[in-house]
């Protein structure tokens, strides 16, 4: 039952990943990628790590409305339909299977092979609310601290480029 | 019969009941309940022609005569539309407003010859956290139904619902921190079950956050005042312009389905779910003489009290729909970031300062 469900999610991530890449419409892409966000959250799901799933879903669905309006707001609408053609889709999938063969062994050497955290975590409370809660704020207090400065950082500079703008035309 | 097949064929029967009430009841009904309660609040009379052999039935049959009319209507896409996506974004809308209400728990846990029966679909941990996730979801129809349909005024309501969908998010997040805060949990089925008392219903310490919070969700699912993606006196009727048939039917049933979810949402989170006031369902189940009969007849009041809850909100959300005008669209982005945003904010501030004082004690 649970490996049916795997298959399933398994081929409708990696299969709205390639229609992504090979769309010709960047609004079908983005539509694609939400595709891809769902399934992932699928799965994240059936590795009982559902705060996980749920914030993959809520936090990228935002995102991705901000792609789609990015494409009707700037990018021409006269687009043609259907996928890619010729050998440009090729070297696409070619080159993103490569980067990944690439990173693989670097993240799983030197980034997975470190942590211990999936040792410290009690299988009880595993990818509940109150086990990554937990985990957050005690053990990996200064990443999610400094995380949060980042992002006050990303928003401040939005609203100064944004500020700026205005008063150099008024 | 072994216990899996057991617990599937439970999942599949709540599975069918739920869609079975919002498609078979809520849905037609409201459709209904639109048209005759803005009657009665305008002194009018209302749909009254559609009938059988001349009996009318003060207008039920009006939504049945609908839905025969619309699944009849040519199915028409225009012209330059992106056929694909014109036909997804219906469906988009739909699929997610039915999702949401597999985490709202609609009568509690009961025995039942010796099977444990829980009438929630999913009793998921981050349930609050899975239904804003597919709200947001439910978003998308709207607006890849503005993009495909190659029509000015439907990209514009598409438009619209986007950066209404920004505004409101986040802040009919932040609105209900301070309701977790009370409960200790995310999980629906947790803040139901912890409403068994009485005081300890939601609206009685957390009454401001279920004003943002409605205002917030009736802003979410773009109904009067907030419907400017809509908007029929400037934009025709806005990212639904160009659909007709049963496509047309299932933006409106999708409408439709958000608003019994919005009210299913408020009467677990704060008018004690499908609890009686003062009577717990232990004690029912012991007034009627216990075991499998009293937990029948229990969990049946049960659900019967959820669903009268949820007809007195669906009444509240017409009334209020009915009776104010819609707003501008800049008012609409001023309320959502300039009041309840850091109204929500406030209130968060406030639970936990009481909850620290032990003023607000948590259960």
């Amino acid at each position: 039952m649970s490996a049916l469900l795997f298959y399933i999610l398994a081929i409708g991530s990696v299969s709205c990943a390639l229609l992504m890449i090979l769309s010709k419409k960047a609004v079908n892409s983005a539509v694609a990628l939400v595709g891809v966000m769902l399934c992932l959250a699928g799965l994240f799901a059936m590795q009982n790590a559902h705060l996980i799933a749920a914030l993959q879903v809520l936090v990228y669905a935002g995102a991705i409305m901000v792609l789609v309006l990015f494409v009707i707001m700037l990018l021409n609408l006269r687009e043609k339909g259907g996928l890619l053609t010729g050998r440009q889709p090729f070297i696409q999938v070619g080159a993103v299977v490569l980067l990944n063969g690439l990173l693989a062994p670097l993240v799983s050497d030197y980034v997975m092979a470190p942590t211990t955290g999936i040792a410290l975590t009690d299988p009880a409370t595993f990818g509940t609310v109150k086990g990554v809660g937990t985990m957050l704020f005690t053990e990996y207090l200064l990443p999610f601290e400094i995380a949060s400065i980042l992002l006050l950082a990303a928003l401040v500079g939005a609203v100064v480029l944004t500020k700026n703008k205005k008063n150099s035309e008024g | 019969m072994n216990s899996m097949t057991g617990d599937l064929l439970e999942t599949v029967v709540k599975i069918a009941f739920v869609i079975g009430l919002n498609l078979g009841f809520f849905a037609p009904m409201l459709g209904w309940v639109e048209r005759k309660q803005s009657a009665v609040m305008q002194d009018r009379i209302g749909a009254n022609r559609a009938g059988v052999f001349g009996f009318t039935f003060i207008g039920l049959l009006h939504s049945a005569a609908d839905a025969i009319k619309l699944i009849f209507k040519e199915d028409f896409i225009p012209r330059g539309a992106d056929r694909m996506m014109h036909t997804l974004a219906p469906v988009i809308a739909v699929v997610p407003a039915l999702a949401a209400f597999a985490v709202i728990p609609f009568g509690g846990k009961f025995e039942l010859a010796g099977h444990n029966v829980n009438l929630v679909i999913a009793d998921l941990d981050v349930g609050l956290l899975f239904v804003f996730a597919i709200a947001s979801i439910a978003t998308y129809g709207a607006v890849i139904a503005g993009w495909a349909s190659n029509n000015n005024w439907s990209m514009l309501g598409g438009l619209r619902s986007a950066a209404q969908m920004f505004s409101y998010e986040v802040t009919m997040g932040l609105t209900i921190i301070g309701l977790v805060m009370y409960y200790q949990s995310l999980s629906l089925v947790v803040i139901a079950e912890k409403q068994v008392d009485f005081w300890h219903w939601g609206i009685i310490y957390q009454w401001p956050a279920f004003i943002l919070f409605l205002t917030c969700a009736i802003a979410e699912n773009k109904r009067i005042p907030f419907d400017v993606p809509e908007a029929e006196s400037e934009l025709v009727a806005g990212y639904f312009t160009e659909y007709s048939g049963m496509k047309f039917i299932m933006f409106w049933t999708a409408e439709f389905i958000e608003v019994v979810t919005i009210s299913a949402l408020c009467v677990t989170m704060f008018f004690g779910a499908y609890h009686l006031p003062f009577i717990s369902p232990d004690m029912l189940v012991s007034i009627f003489g216990g075991g499998d009969f009293g937990a029948i007849v229990a969990m049946l009041i049960g659900i019967g009290v959820f669903v009268a809850k949820i007809c007195a909100l669906i009444f509240l959300q017409m009334a209020i729909r009915w009776t104010l005008p819609r707003f501008r669209y800049d008012q609409v982005m001023a309320l959502g970031w300039k009041i309840i945003l850091p109204a929500s904010l406030i209130w968060i501030f406030l639970t936990g300062l009481a909850i620290l004082l032990g003023l607000m004690p948590t259960v």
